[in-house]
């Protein structure tokens, strides 16, 4: 019954490496994906004390040049733009006109009209849309000034505290010194060109590596060969997941969407409201961040035993519902139960205590900043 | 997928062993296979007479909640205090170390229905 999935779904050109590894395999946004394979707490552990490494090559990727690319960029996303200098990239979203996001990206600054946006792989036809019907505005052209490439890339995060170390052997450029969310071009592990970008969304450090699609074999078996006397693993969404989530890094369709906006999701530090930026949904949101909100995603840690999950409720001491949880599980590292959601006003300072609804119980838990592993 | 030939299964990836009017319940090698990493697992029905079918407590892997069901109907006398403690003993030793809870079966003649080895081993390759 399996197989039937299997041919309607995408692979990645590290898929056959996925199964010969006895992953278990699932779709997700359409790809074939690794969920786990040693097990989700081992995997995750490796990553948070060693090195781990990611296939995300289902991430979409779109160029946009030219220009007018900087006033467009300044339009539709959040941050200011015209802070990044050549090999800087930076964390952003795309308000959707509503108040909302269309979707989170990180936005890759190679020249002055040159710009790598990469986007969620769940999102990439939806932001391919809507960055053409906002293009329309600029009197871009799909495929010119904007340039959907997503199927062009094969994507390897390498995670970890070892990470760039492993991957120093494997290029003469240097990457061990490079810095937290920056970026080269340069050639790695035989391969011509490789952009290789010291990002990633696992707050382990480490490095995302891209690579046209007819390389991925040499990537994957290079970073393998290279990580292996640091004790490197090949790691699955699963743990993608856990790590994000220990964190306090949201996910698009769990904690932040169409109907959150970035100053109720926290992300006010990648929301600039700097003369002569005039983004999409800017009235709004500096109404939001000057009025405040009625609601806003915080993390908590359980005191009672107990697992959050998304859509449990959040309530006070005396019973009332104050919010909903939008991501939980059991921390690998703390062993205890984390989460985030949003929690009406009032109840947002560090430590105040909140109840989850768990089945039958509401089990207390209090607000606490990330990483949550790490709060006591 | 172990499945012994000694025990008695249900389509929810129970086993249940009979000894005397006594059985003992876990989940199947299958079913932990299925979840991965158990994390936690809340069983409170203790002292409870509870009806075949009705769920006697939780499961939960890193990303999954399950329910675990009463494979007969019958008095939970005792929770396994191991998986509580260290619920991944669950993954290691699904039918030994990593039972759940023990029962004094109410209906003897509700052990027919269950499934066979062979018969459980059926619903899982399907």
């Amino acid at each position: 019954m399996f197989n039937l999935y299997y041919s309607t779904m995408k692979n990645t050109a590290f898929t056959k490496y996925h199964i010969e590894l006895g992953a278990r395999m699932a779709e997700f946004a359409g790809y074939n994906m690794p969920i786990e394979y040693s097990g989700i707490n081992d995997e995750h552990i490796t990553v948070r004390e060693k090195v781990g490494v990611f296939d995300v090559s289902h991430m979409g990727e779109v160029w946009v040049k030219g220009p007018k690319a900087l006033d467009f960029l300044q339009t539709i996303t959040s941050n200011d733009v015209s802070a990044l200098t050549d090999g800087k990239v930076q964390y952003s979203c795309f308000p959707n006109g509503k108040g909302g996001i269309v979707d989170d990206l990180l936005v890759y600054r190679v020249n002055a009209e040159t710009y790598f946006l990469v986007i969620n792989a769940a999102n990439i036809d939806k932001d391919w849309n809507w960055i053409c019907e906002q293009g329309k505005k600029f009197g871009f052209t799909p495929g010119k000034e904007i340039y959907n490439a997503s199927d062009e890339f094969a994507q390897l995060a390498v995670q970890g505290p070892l990470a760039l170390k492993a991957m120093q052997k494997l290029t003469s450029e240097n990457v061990v010194d490079m810095e937290y969310y920056t970026f080269k071009k340069i050639s790695f592990a035989g391969i011509k060109e490789v952009i290789f970008s010291t990002t990633g969304y696992t707050g382990a450090g480490g490095c995302e590596i891209y690579c046209a699609n007819e390389d991925a074999d040499k990537l994957w078996k290079a970073v393998f060969e290279a990580g292996a006397e640091f004790g490197i693993k090949p790691i699955g969404l699963g743990a993608r997941d856990t790590l994000r989530l220990e964190v306090g890094f949201c996910l698009y369709g769990h904690d932040i969407n169409d109907e959150t906006s970035a100053i109720e999701a926290g992300l006010g530090w990648i929301t600039k409201f700097v003369d002569g930026k005039n983004f999409i949904d800017r009235a709004l949101w500096e109404k939001h961040k000057n009025e405040g909100t009625e609601r806003r995603l915080k993390g908590f840690i359980m005191i009672d035993r107990g697992i959050p999950r998304q859509h449990y409720l959040i309530y006070d001491a005396q019973g009332n519902e104050i919010g909903e949880v939008t991501s939980g599980t059991m921390s690998p590292m703390s062993k205890q139960g984390i989460g985030m959601g949003y929690v009406k006003k009032g109840f947002w300072k560090d430590d105040t205590e909140i109840y989850i609804g768990i089945r039958d119980k509401k089990l207390k838990a209090k607000i606490v900043k990330p990483p949550f592993h790490l709060a006591k | 997928m172990n499945v012994p030939s000694n025990l008695k299964y249900t389509k929810d990836h129970e086993w249940i062993k009979v000894e005397g009017d006594v059985a003992t319940i876990g989940v199947t090698d299958f079913a932990q296979s299925q979840l991965g990493d158990i994390v936690f697992i809340e069983i409170e029905t203790v002292g409870e007479t509870l009806a075949k079918e009705e769920v006697f407590g939780t499961i939960e892997a890193v990303k999954t909640v399950s329910d675990m069901f009463m494979p007969v109907a019958g008095e939970v006398l005792e929770v396994n205090p191991k998986i509580t403690e260290q619920p991944d003993v669950v993954n290691k030793d699904p039918y030994g170390d990593g039972w759940m809870i023990k029962v004094k079966v109410s209906n003897p003649a509700e052990l027919n229905e269950l499934l066979t080895p062979e018969q459980y081993k059926g619903t899982i390759n399907e």
